[in-house]
């Protein structure tokens, strides 16, 4: 009935023969990628080349993106902004897919190289290879049109998908140029002369209706989850559930003896389970069970770790110690320090909780010397290493189809589960779909790390903070540090900035924005304490006694303005106030909170966030984006958390594993952007949400006159807080 | 033999009468709208209508089923015409859009029984559908405006 494999037919040889018209392919050389003319140019070149962009004789234009979609929109900005570069009428844009293939269709240089869209990097990193690419473009169509008229090609001018001659009236549209077109053996440079301003565009800054949005309405977007493939077998795995556990033994024969249940397969962590369906996997992993060589893990304990060991760490002067930012000298600045502030906060582990459980598909051939994988994934090129590296195959034995994501956080960026099916595959013989039950996918999950922190202000004669240092402690290395860094936006003269590591083997990756949640809520709490302390309005001492930069400043002045800070809100209500920057962005907040005292629970009304995101590429999605982190900023804050309990997580639903749900939302969420000196984008993905526990907590102080010093803000803790 | 209408369609299926709903229109009838979310009824992804009740596919046995009348988003209508799914793209709702069938469905639910649901009943009626991604304030931005465009 439904078609399961629209996409994923299109092979990339498929693409370039199917297009007629004209096709622009990358070629790429010892420094990146080179734009050239046409396929053919390319392969006479001997280079590595597919097509990425075509135009064809009616007029429709068909880009691969590089963008993968779980949300942002980048599927459609990316290829918007050669788009609008080339002067394309979008309204006849198509897009597909860009195979994964990181030399061709990635950013960055050398080992560098990559399609990973994490980090909020996609419209970023895109930026300059897509505009160059499409005027490019341009160039060759405009040169195409100046040859066949006979006129200089200063002459002419384009409006979307067509050349126009304005002093003699003709016009060609971009299709009949590129049946035409005598492309150059090499494409034409082009420099920041040749770039449209920013006045003359007419897709950036106005905002295009998502590509994606149409398929996920009617239930045609096609997941990883929705791939279906001929003579295909289910299969699901249990993994250890105390983290790095190995599988000993298992009750093979009853579980393969169970209906519809073909093998169980030993893996390096775990047990798979492949069979006809997966209702029939799921109910015979009900009966699996496994003796796990585990006795190694089974000490640790998150809570009692958290509360006990990390401030010893901190306190222990010869702990090892990773120095993350530090300028002049903290040292001094506070020996001579006229007065001296010193704060401890903690956050717990937190879990993506993705909306499509973890999944993949994988195919071999015939011969089992090539295998195609499909995956919604952040990172296709990383898919693809990490499955050829697993299998022990070369790149070239490995194709992977890119598809839509239900959610990614971080934690899509790594092909692990593609990997896995890859080996279940081998096994089987078989097209496998693997599929991570929601209990798995948290038990087996890679969280956010915990940590605790310890900042330390020291103020001169005149009450200015002149040294500050700030160290986290916890497991996860660079996870702990992102956000730690205050210098873009408070230029304190002296710093010291640390982290200190612990092990405890749980699994650790990315989560939206990484480490600036509970950085930026520890260090915006803390200068929030230090103003009251000093008796200054908090925004006057960031204001003032921060040396904030200009670029700060304006994000508070906007969202004080949107805000309306300094009205008395209602008796029952508080706001506060937060900064942050993320991906080259700033970002300040303003929440509005309310409490049910006997419950715990903070109500949080409105969030109003002012935005430096430089250029705004599409500024609807950018918004819906930052609102997606604002949500999710505080679904975590308020709700989540995960703990570890004799080596295994604790939680195993969205049961006790609480995320927001509609009547959490706040009533209204303003977020506006402000004139920024950026010429290109920053990143929007991750502004969201650093900002909102800090915002809360000075909220809840305003309100209260107590502090919170741990993430997340639970009801029990917030009880705990207000008895105290 | 398990015979059920679904999308107006006569439907009988060789399964299991214990399989979950959910996945007999996943994996059997190869319907790919309908979503796992958690498969516990905790999500909301999975919500189907059952002789016009909004229900949970991955909590009801297929032999439950037998004789009823299913609606999924792919029959909500034949070309993402009902006024939900309009409102939803001019709203732009969908981030990740895997809950997305879920929350059209169950907004549907509300629609076809209250045309101009205050945004209590909007938030009282929609609470159980996770949106990960957030949206939540979009989603009751196009249920308003769905029920005021009808
Ligand atoms: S998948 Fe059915 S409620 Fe979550
Ligand atoms: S749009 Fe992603 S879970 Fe709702």
């Amino acid at each position: 009935m439904a078609t399961n494999m629209k996409l994923s037919e299109l092979t990339r040889r498929d693409f370039i023969k199917g297009s007629a018209g004209l096709s622009f392919a990358v070629a790429v050389s010892g420094t990146g990628g080179l734009l050239l003319s046409s396929p053919a140019n390319a392969q006479r070149a001997g280079s590595n080349i597919s097509a990425w962009l075509s135009i064809a004789s009616d007029d429709t234009i068909t880009i691969l993106t590089p963008g993968a979609e779980m949300g942002q929109g980048s599927m459609t900005s990316v290829p918007l902004m050669w788009a609008e570069e080339m002067d394309a009428d979008w309204s006849r844009v198509k897009l597909d897919w860009a195979p994964a293939d990181k030399s061709i269709y990635g950013y960055g240089s050398g080992r560098r190289r990559s399609m990973a869209i994490v980090g909020s990097r996609a419209v970023r990193s895109y930026f300059n290879i897509m505009r160059t690419a499409g005027a490019q473009v341009r160039k060759v169509l405009l040169d195409t049109a100046a040859s066949e008229w006979g006129v200089p090609v200063s002459e002419l001018k384009t409006e979307p998908s067509v050349v126009i001659h304005p002093s003699t009236n003709r016009k060609m549209t971009y299709g009949e140029l590129a049946s035409i077109a005598q492309v150059p053996e090499s494409m034409p440079e082009v420099s920041e002369a040749d770039f449209k301003k920013p006045v003359q565009y007419r897709l950036i800054g106005k905002s295009q209706p998502r590509y994606d949005i149409p398929a996920k309405v009617d239930g045609t977007a096609q997941f990883a989850m929705d791939v279906k493939l001929p003579g295909m077998v289910y299969a699901s795995t249990v993994h250890s559930p105390v983290q790095g556990g190995l599988p000993l033994d298992w009750n093979k024969t009853e579980v393969e003896g169970m209906k519809g249940i073909k093998q169980t397969i030993k893996l390096p962590d775990g047990i798979a389970i492949v069979g006809d369906s997966f209702y029939n996997v799921m109910s015979a992993r009900k009966k699996l069970n496994v003796d796990w060589d585990n006795a190694q893990a089974r000490r640790f304990n998150s809570e009692e770790t958290l509360d006990n060991d990390y401030a010893m760490v901190h306190a222990d002067p010869s702990a090892a110690s990773t120095t993350v930012f530090e300028k002049g000298d903290a040292d001094a600045a506070f020996a001579n320090a006229n007065k001296v502030y010193r704060e401890e906060f903690k956050s717990d582990y937190a879990y993506h909780a993705q909306m499509e459980p973890l999944n993949a598909i994988a195919r071999f051939n015939e011969a089992g010397d090539h295998v195609e994988i499909w995956d919604g994934t952040q990172s296709p090129d990383r898919t693809r290493s990490n499955v050829a590296e697993t299998l022990g195959f070369s790149e070239d034995q490995v194709a992977v189809n890119q598809c839509y994501m239900g959610g990614g956080f971080g934690r899509r960026s790594l092909g692990d589960y593609a990997a896995e099916v890859a080996l279940i595959a081998r096994e089987a013989k078989k097209p496998v779909k693997l599929i991570w039950t929601r209990e798995e996918d948290i038990a087996h999950g890679m969280f956010r790390p915990q940590n605790f922190q310890c900042l330390e202000a020291a103020l001169d004669d005149n009450g200015n903070v002149a040294g500050w240092r700030h160290c986290v402690v916890g497991d996860g290395g660079s996870l702990l540090s992102g956000g730690m860094s205050i210098d873009l936006y408070y230029k304190v003269p002296n710093q010291f900035i640390d982290r200190r590591g612990a092990s405890h083997n749980v699994r650790l990756k990315h989560w939206r924005a990484v480490a600036h949640p509970f950085n930026i809520f520890a260090i915006e709490e803390f200068i929030d304490r230090m103003a009251v302390a000093e008796g200054i309005d908090p925004i006057a001492f960031r204001m003032n006694n921060m040396n904030i930069t200009p670029r700060g400043r304006r994000v508070f002045e906007k969202v004080i303005d949107m805000s309306g800070w300094g009205r008395a809100p209602a008796s029952d209500r508080a706001l506060g106030i937060s900064i942050t920057e993320r991906s080259g962005s700033l970002g300040a907040a303003v929440v509005e909170i309310s409490l049910n005292e006997s419950l715990g629970k903070i109500n949080v009304h409105k969030v109003w966030m002012a935005v430096d995101g430089g250029l705004i590429v599409q500024p609807d999605a950018a918004r819906a984006n930052i609102e997606s982190g604002i949500i999710y900023g505080l679904s975590s804050i308020l709700h989540e958390r995960v703990t570890v309990k004799e080596g295994a997580v604790e939680q195993s639903n969205y049961h006790d594993y609480q995320v927001m749900r509609m009547s959490d939302a706040p009533e209204e969420i303003h977020v506006e952007f402000v004139d920024s000196d950026e010429k290109e984008p920053t990143g929007l993905g991750e502004i969201g949400n650093p900002p909102i526990a800090s915002a809360i907590a000075n909220a809840f102080f305003n309100l209260t006159g107590k502090r919170l010093s741990h993430m997340p803000f639970t009801q029990d803790r917030v009880k705990n807080v207000l008895s105290a | 033999m398990v015979q059920f209408t679904l999308n107006g369609n006569p439907v009988s299926l060789d399964v299991d009468e214990e399989t979950p709903l959910l996945w007999a229109i996943r994996d059997h009838v190869d319907l790919n709208g309908t979503k796992y979310g958690c498969g516990a009824g905790l999500c909301g992804a999975c919500t189907v209508h059952i002789n016009g009740r909004a229900m949970r596919s991955c909590s009801i046995k297929v032999g439950d089923v037998v004789n009823t009348s299913i609606t999924t988003i792919e029959g909500l209508s034949p070309d993402a015409s009902h006024p939900l799914q309009k409102a939803w793209v001019a709203e732009q709702v969908p981030q990740c859009g895997y809950c997305q069938s879920g929350q059209i469905m169950k907004a549907a639910e509300l629609l076809a029984e209250n045309p101009n649901p205050s945004r209590d009943e909007i938030i009282r009626h929609m609470d159980g559908n996770i949106c990960r991604c957030g949206t939540y304030n979009r989603i009751l931005a196009a249920i308003e405006r769905a029920a005021m465009e009808g």
